[in-house]
C-alpha cells in the first residue's frame, strides 16, 4: 500500500469518528465550537503521529506480552509533553480543552492505531497513518463543532452568519452534541451507499 | 534484528528501560517549559490587570495585597502611576449556576468600576459565558462607571438597576455579588490618606450580606 | 449533608456520561442489553473507587512529595492499568462467581476515560480522601444509571422500524441526546438542595 493511500484511508474510508466510531468522549465533549473542535483534533493528531512513529521504530524491542503497557507509556509521555507545551504557549486553548487533554491517553484511536498499524508497519508508513487518522479526526471534530456552533449561536469560527437570537442553544449544550453527531453519521451512512 | 522474546528478563528490562527513558525525557521537557509556563500564567494575569485598571507604570501583579473580609480572602493588585495610587484590580469569586465564577474588577480611586474581566467560570457554555461581555462598557448590562459604594449592584429583576443576561439571572446575580464583594475588599485595603473608607465599607458589607441571603 | 449534596449532584445534575462526556465508549458499546449494562456499571463502580484511593495516595505521597506533578498522567494511567489486571487476577482466585459476572468487562475498563478522568478531577478539585471516594462512588452510580436506562431504551428500539441510514449508532446517539435533555431537567436541583441544607 503506498503512503498516499494510507493517508486517504484515515481521512475517508476509515474515518475514526464517522466510520470507526472511536474516541467519542473528546468528539462530543470539546466540540461546542468549531475552533475548540479543531484544537482538540490537532492536539490528538500531534500525539498520534509521534506515538505512531516511535512505536513502529521500537516494535522489535518490545516483547509481545508487555506491549500494551509500553505503548501506553509512549502515548502518555507524548500527552504529557503536549500538556506542558500547550500550557506554556497556548494557555487559553489549554484552559478550554481542560481535562480532555490528559484524557487523550485513553482515546481508543491511539492505542488502536498502535496495535493495528504501527506495530506492523515501518515508521514512514506509520507517520502517514497517523497523519491521515489525525486529519480525519480533526476534520470530523471541526465539522461537528461548526454545525453545533452555527445551530446554537449562529456563528462559525466566531464569525456571525445569522443573528444570534435565532440560535438554538440546545445544540451548544450536551444533548446537541449527541444529536448532531447522530445525524452526521446518518448522512455519512447515506453517502456511503450512494 | 529479531523480535525480542517474551521471557521474564526481556519483559522486565523492556518495561524498566522504556519507563526510565520516558521519565528522563519528561523531566527534561518539564525543566525547559517551566519558565514559559510561569511566564504565560503571569502574562494572563498582568494582561487582565492592564485591561481593568489601565495606565499604570508599576507592576501590580508582582505584590498583591491579601485582605480577609468575612473569612474570605481577596487579592488586590494595586496600580500606581509615578508613585501615585490610581486604582486597583480586585480578584473576587462567587458561586454561579455551574460552579465558581471568578472575576477581576478594576476600581478607580473613588471606587468607580473602570472595567472587569471574567477570569474563569463553569457556567453553561454559550449562555452564562456571555458574562464576559455583557457588563462591558456600552453593552446591555453596562456596569462601568458605577460605584457599588453608593448602591450595591443589583439585578433589575430584584429591584436593582442592572439588566440580567437573557435567561441567565442566576449567573448575573452571582456575577454582581462577586463585584460587590470585590468592592468591599477594595474599600478595606490599606490606602494612605483615605480615612473613613473602612467604616463606610463595613456598613456596606452589612447591606450586602442581607442581599446575599 | 455536604456528602448527600455531592452524591445527588454527581448522579443527576452533573451526570458523568450525559453532561460531562466521560465514558462514552462503554456507554455506546455495551448498552444493547440491560443485563450487560448492569455488569459494566458494577465493574466500573468497583474499579473507580479502588482507583481513586490508590491514585490519591500516589499523588499525595509520591508525586507531590517529590515534586513530580508533571508525571501525573503517566503514573495514573499505569496505576489504573495495573490495578485492573490485579483485580482481575484476585477476583478469579477469590470469588469465581463475581469474576464471571464482571470478568469480561474488566479489560475494557482501562481505556474507559471516566476512570482516569474522575481520578484527575478528584485531585484537581482538591477533595480529601473521604470526599473523593464518595464522589467517585456517586459518579459510578450515575454512570450505571445512565447506562442501564439507555440499555432499556435500546432494547425497545431494536423492535421497531428505523430508517436505513439511521440504524445502529446514529439512532443510538440521537436517543442519548434525548436522554441528556431529560437529565438537563435536574439542573438547579443541586442549588435547591444547597439552599435547603444551608451550605
Amino acid at each position: 500500500m503506498n503512503n498516499f493511500k494510507v493517508l486517504m484511508n484515515g481521512i475517508v474510508k476509515e474515518n475514526p469518528t464517522f466510520v470507526l466510531l472511536l474516541g467519542m468522549c473528546p468528539t462530543l465533549g470539546t466540540t461546542s465550537s468549531a475552533i475548540n473542535g479543531m484544537g482538540m483534533g490537532l492536539a490528538t493528531m500531534f500525539v498520534l503521529i509521534c506515538s505512531n512513529i516511535v512505536i513502529s521504530s521500537i516494535k522489535k524491542l518490545v516483547p509481545d506480552m508487555v506491549r500494551i503497557p509500553i505503548f501506553i507509556v509512549v502515548i502518555a509521555s507524548f500527552v504529557t509533553v503536549l500538556q506542558m507545551v500547550m500550557q506554556a504557549y497556548v494557555p487559553a486553548l489549554y484552559a478550554t480543552l481542560g481535562l480532555f487533554i490528559p484524557l487523550i491517553v485513553v482515546n481508543c484511536i491511539l492505542l488502536g492505531r498502535a496495535e493495528a498499524f504501527a506495530a506492523k508497519n515501518n515508521p514512514i508508513a506509520s507517520l502517514f497513518d497517523g497523519l491521515g487518522m489525525g486529519l480525519g479526526f480533526t476534520i470530523a471534530l471541526t465539522l461537528l463543532g461548526a454545525v453545533r456552533e452555527f445551530l446554537g449561536t449562529g456563528k462559525i469560527f466566531n464569525i456571525a452568519i445569522m443573528p444570534e437570537e435565532y440560535g438554538m442553544l440546545i445544540f451548544v449544550l450536551a444533548p446537541g452534541a449527541f444529536i448532531v453527531l447522530g445525524y452526521l453519521i446518518a448522512i455519512v451512512n447515506r453517502l456511503k451507499k450512494a | 534484528m529479531k523480535k525480542l522474546e517474551s521471557s521474564l528478563k526481556n519483559m522486565a528490562l523492556a518495561l524498566t528501560g522504556f519507563s526510565v527513558v520516558a521519565g528522563a525525557i519528561l523531566g527534561w521537557v518539564n525543566k525547559v517549559t517551566a519558565e514559559p509556563i510561569a511566564q504565560a500564567n503571569a502574562k494572563t494575569l498582568s494582561d487582565a490587570i492592564a485591561v481593568v485598571v489601565p495606565g499604570f507604570d508599576n507592576n501590580p501583579a508582582e505584590a498583591p495585597e491579601t485582605i480577609d473580609v468575612d473569612g474570605v480572602s481577596y487579592k488586590i493588585y494595586k496600580a500606581t502611576k509615578g508613585g501615585e495610587f490610581i486604582g486597583a484590580a480586585v480578584e473576587s469569586s462567587s458561586m454561579g449556576f455551574g460552579g465558581e465564577l471568578k472575576v477581576l474588577v478594576g476600581f478607580d480611586v473613588e471606587g468607580n468600576i473602570i472595567d472587569y474581566s471574567l477570569l474563569s467560570h463553569a457556567e453553561t457554555p454559550g449562555l452564562g459565558s456571555k458574562a464576559a461581555d455583557w457588563f462591558k462598557k456600552g453593552a446591555k448590562g453596562d456596569i462601568t462607571g458605577k460605584n457599588p459604594g453608593e448602591a450595591p449592584l443589583v439585578v433589575s429583576k430584584d429591584g436593582g438597576q442592572i439588566d440580567a443576561i437573557t435567561a441567565s439571572t442566576i449567573t448575573t446575580r452571582a456575577f454582581l455579588a462577586a463585584v460587590n464583594s470585590a468592592y468591599g475588599a477594595y474599600k478595606n485595603q490599606h490606602v494612605d490618606g483615605t480615612s473613613g473608607a473602612t467604616q463606610q465599607a463595613a456598613a456596606e458589607e452589612k447591606t450586602e450580606n442581607v442581599e446575599n441571603k | 449533608m455536604e456528602y448527600i449534596l455531592i452524591f445527588i449532584t454527581a448522579i443527576f445534575v452533573n451526570n458523568i456520561v450525559l453532561s460531562q462526556f466521560l465514558g462514552i465508549c462503554p456507554f455506546l458499546g455495551v448498552s444493547k442489553k440491560v443485563e450487560t449494562a448492569m455488569g459494566m456499571g458494577a465493574a466500573v463502580a468497583f474499579v473507580l473507587v479502588l482507583a481513586t484511593i490508590v491514585t490519591y495516595v500516589i499523588q499525595k505521597f509520591v508525586l507531590d512529595a517529590f515534586g513530580l506533578g508533571y508525571l501525573q498522567t503517566i503514573a495514573f494511567i499505569l496505576v489504573i492499568a495495573a490495578l485492573v489486571q490485579m483485580v482481575e487476577i484476585i477476583l478469579k482466585k477469590v470469588s469465581p462467581s463475581l469474576y464471571q459476572a464482571l470478568g469480561v468487562f474488566l479489560p475494557l475498563i482501562t481505556t474507559n476515560c471516566c476512570i482516569l478522568g474522575v481520578t484527575i478531577l478528584v485531585i484537581q478539585n482538591d477533595f480529601d480522601l473521604l470526599t473523593g471516594v464518595i464522589y467517585a462512588f456517586s459518579t459510578a452510580l450515575g454512570f450505571a444509571l445512565a447506562l442501564i436506562v439507555f440499555a432499556g431504551i435500546r432494547e425497545q428500539l431494536s423492535m421497531v422500524n428505523i430508517p436505513k441510514g439511521m440504524q445502529g449508532m446514529s439512532i443510538a446517539l440521537v436517543t442519548a441526546g434525548l436522554l441528556a435533555m431529560a437529565f438537563m431537567g435536574f439542573s438547579g436541583v443541586d442549588k435547591g438542595l444547597a439552599a435547603l441544607f444551608g451550605i
